[in-house]
C-alpha cells in the first residue's frame, strides 16, 4: 500500500538533514522529559558550596550552577520542558481554531468569508505584545493564560493558510461530486476538505512550534512569561544575560539549548514540507 | 405515467459585472421512468447546465428560473437539506472526469460505503459489504482488493466503473451521466457504455446521457434531444432521428460522423462558422447564420419547438427537412 503517508515517510527518510534534525529534536524532548531522573541535582535545590560554579564534568554540576547555586543542567531541562509544552499546546490551540475557522470561511465563501476574514484582519492589526501585557494585567500571571494568549493570536496565520488551501480545492470535481451525492456542508468540510489540505497545515504547524517557543522566550525574557521559581528557556536566558561577563555559561547553556532546539525544529519542518508538498499525482 | 423528472421553461443565466449571459433559454423536457434520454449538443450549448441547475450545483453567480420537478416535487431552488435527501440516493450523477471526481485521500471502499451510511443509514460494515457487491456488479476485477485501494491506484476506466457503481448504490430513480466517456480512451468508452446498458437492464433506472457525440449515445438512448445555443432544437426517438433528422443542425451533425461503409472521404465534413456566443441577443433562429436552408423569416422570428404531425418528434425550425 503506498498511501500518502508512506510516500512522505520515504521521502523524509531520504533527506539526511531532516532525519538528523528529527533525531536531535527527539533527543532534546527525551532529555527534557527523562533527563531529570538521571540528574542527582533538583532544579530548586540550592547548593551553597557551589555558587555560580563553572561547568565541569567531574564536579556535581555538569553545566555549572547559577547565582543561587541551583544546578544549571536541571534548570535548563525544566526550561526546555516548559518551552516545549508552551510551543506544543499553543500550536495545538492555534491549529484547531485555525483549521475550523479557515475551512468554514473558505468553503462557505461569499459574505460569510468576507466577514470572517475582516475579523482576522482586525485581530492581526492588534499589537501582540500589548495584547499579552493587557491580558496579564487583567487576569494576573499564570501559565495557562500564557498558553491561551499565545494560541489565541497564533491561529490567525493558520486560518489564512487553511482558507487559501480550501479555496483552491473547493471547486475541484470531487467536492462537486460529494455535493451531488447529497453530502451536507459539515460532512464535506470534515471528511473531504480538511483531510485534503492537511499536508501544508502540518508543515505550517511544525514551523509554528519554534516560532511560539521563540515568542514565549521573548515574553519571558521581558518578564511577562513564566515566573520564578519555574523556568523557561527565556527566563534562564534573561537571568544569564545579567551575568554575561562574570559567568557566561549561565547565558550560554540555556541559549545553546534554545538555538539547537529551534534549529532542529525548523530543519525538521522544512524537511516535512519537502516530503509532503508534492505536486498532485 | 407521470415523468420522473420534468423541467419546464428552465432558464439559466450567469451574472457578470455589467451583463448577464444566458446558458440555457426556456428549456422544457421530461424523463419518464426507465427511459434513457440523450442530450446532445456542442460545447457551450447549455446541455450540462440544464442538469447542474436540476441538481442544485450551479455556480454562485448563476440564476435559474423556471421549474424542475423530481417525482412531482419542485427541486429548483430547494433547500440544501431537502436536496441532500434526494441527491446521491434517488437522483445521482456521474461526472465527466473519473480522474478527479473521487476524493484522493479516501479509500474506494470508504467512499462507496459513505454514500450508503449517509443515505440509507446502514452500518459501516454492512455498507462495505454492499460496496463490494456493487463493485462486482459493475465488473470491477478483484473487488475486495479495490476496496482498500486509493483512487490514484486505479485506471480511468476502473474509476469510472467505481463512479457508476457509486451512483447506483441507493437504487436511484434517475442517473444523470454527464459525458461519462469523454475522458476515457475509445476502447474503454465502449466498455463503459456497455456497462451502462447492462446496469439499466438490471437496476431499471431512468438515465440521462449528456454527450457531444451522437455516435456514443446512438446505441443506448431511447430518445435524443439536440441542443443548440441554450435551446432544444429537435427531439425525436433515437432511431427516427438517425433515419430522418428534421432540423438542419441535426442533419449537419449526422453528416459529420464518419461512416465505415461509405466511400472514403478526403476530408471529414465540418460545420462552417461558430455557434452564437451566450451573451448575444438573438431575435431569430440561433442557427440561421450557419444554416444552408435559412431564409429571411429565420432571422426575424424564432421558430418554436413544434409538434406538427402528432408524432413523438418535435423540431424547432421554420423549414424542417422533409421526413
Amino acid at each position: 500500500m503506498n498511501s500518502l503517508v508512506v510516500d512522505a515517510a520515504r521521502r523524509l527518510r531520504s533527506n539526511p538533514g531532516a532525519v538528523c534534525a528529527m533525531f536531535v529534536t527527539a533527543g532534546l524532548v527525551a532529555l527534557a522529559l527523562f533527563g531529570p531522573a538521571f540528574n542527582p541535582n533538583g532544579s530548586e535545590t540550592l547548593d551553597w558550596l557551589h555558587v555560580a560554579s563553572q561547568p565541569a564534568l567531574q564536579s556535581a554540576h555538569w553545566f555549572g550552577t547559577d547565582r543561587l547555586g541551583r544546578d544549571l543542567f536541571a534548570r535548563t531541562l525544566e526550561g526546555t520542558r516548559v518551552s516545549l509544552a508552551v510551543g506544543v499546546v499553543a500550536s495545538a490551540v492555534s491549529l484547531s481554531v485555525g483549521i475550523s475557522y479557515g475551512a468554514v470561511a473558505g468553503y462557505v465563501g461569499g459574505r460569510t468569508d468576507h466577514a470572517m476574514m475582516r475579523i482576522i484582519e482586525i485581530l492581526s492589526g492588534l499589537p501582540l505584545i500589548f495584547f499579552v501585557i493587557f491580558l496579564t494585567v487583567i487576569f494576573g500571571r499564570s501559565e495557562s493564560l500564557l498558553f491561551l494568549s499565545i494560541g489565541a493570536v497564533g491561529w490567525l496565520t493558520m486560518a489564512r493558510i487553511v482558507r487559501g488551501q480550501t479555496l483552491s480545492i473547493r471547486r475541484r470535481e470531487f467536492i462537486e461530486a460529494a455535493v451531488a451525492s447529497g453530502a451536507g456542508t459539515g460532512r464535506i468540510i470534515v471528511k473531504h476538505v480538511i483531510p485534503n489540505i492537511i499536508g501544508p497545515v502540518i508543515v505550517y504547524a511544525t514551523l509554528t512550534v519554534p516560532q511560539i517557543i521563540m515568542f514565549e522566550s521573548f515574553l519571558s525574557f521581558l518578564g511577562l512569561g513564566i515566573q520564578e521559581p519555574h523556568a523557561s528557556l527565556g527566563t534562564l536566558i534573561a537571568e544569564g544575560a545579567g551575568e554575561m561577563e562574570a559567568a557566561p555559561w549561565i547565558l550560554l547553556v540555556p541559549g545553546g539549548f534554545l538555538a539547537v532546539l529551534l534549529l532542529a525544529l525548523n530543519i525538521f519542518g522544512d524537511g516535512l514540507r519537502d516530503a509532503l508538498d508534492v505536486k498532485e499525482r | 405515467m407521470a415523468p420522473i423528472l420534468s423541467i419546464d421553461d428552465l432558464t439559466v443565466s450567469f451574472s457578470q459585472p455589467n451583463r448577464s449571459i444566458f446558458a440555457v433559454r426556456q428549456v422544457s423536457l421530461a424523463v419518464a421512468a426507465r427511459e434513457c434520454v440523450a442530450i446532445v449538443g456542442e460545447s457551450g450549448s447549455g446541455k450540462t447546465q440544464v442538469f447542474m441547475a436540476a441538481m442544485g450545483l450551479l455556480a454562485r453567480n448563476a440564476a435559474a428560473a423556471g421549474s424542475v420537478r423530481f417525482e412531482g416535487g419542485e427541486i429548483l431552488g430547494a433547500s440544501p437539506p431537502r436536496l441532500n435527501g434526494i441527491r446521491g440516493s434517488k437522483l445521482t450523477m456521474i461526472f465527466q472526469d473519473p480522474m478527479t471526481s473521487l476524493t484522493p485521500h479516501l479509500k474506494i471502499g470508504t467512499q462507496l460505503a459513505e454514500v450508503l451510511v449517509c443515505h440509507a443509514g446502514v452500518s459501516w460494515s454492512e455498507a462495505r459489504l454492499a460496496a463490494r457487491r456493487m463493485l462486482e456488479r459493475v465488473r470491477v476485477p478483484e473487488p475486495e482488493r479495490r476496496l482498500s485501494q486509493y483512487p490514484h491506484e486505479l485506471s480511468g476506466g476502473l474509476r469510472q466503473r467505481v463512479m457508476i457503481g457509486m451512483s447506483l448504490l441507493c437504487r436511484p430513480q434517475l442517473v444523470i451521466a454527464d459525458e461519462p466517456t469523454t475522458a476515457l480512451d475509445v476502447t474503454v468508452q465502449a466498455q463503459i457504455m456497455d456497462l451502462l446498458r447492462a446496469m439499466r437492464e438490471e437496476v431499471g433506472m431512468a438515465l440521462v446521457l449528456i454527450s457531444h457525440d451522437l455516435g456514443v449515445v446512438a446505441g443506448l438512448a431511447d430518445r435524443i434531444l439536440v441542443m443548440y445555443a441554450g435551446r432544444i432544437v429537435e427531439s425525436a426517438d433515437s432511431a427516427e432521428l438517425f433515419r430522418h433528422a428534421r432540423h438542419p443542425y441535426t442533419a449537419a451533425l449526422l453528416n459529420c460522423i464518419p461512416s465505415l461503409s461509405g466511400p472514403r472521404l478526403e476530408r471529414l465534413p465540418t460545420l462552417p462558422g461558430q455557434p452564437p456566443r451566450p451573451e448575444d441577443i438573438l431575435d431569430g433562429c440561433a442557427f440561421a447564420p450557419r444554416c444552408p436552408r435559412a431564409a429571411e423569416r429565420c432571422r426575424m422570428e424564432r421558430p418554436l419547438l413544434g409538434n406538427e404531425n402528432g408524432g413523438a418528434s418535435r423540431v424547432a425550425c421554420h423549414f424542417p427537412l422533409p421526413p
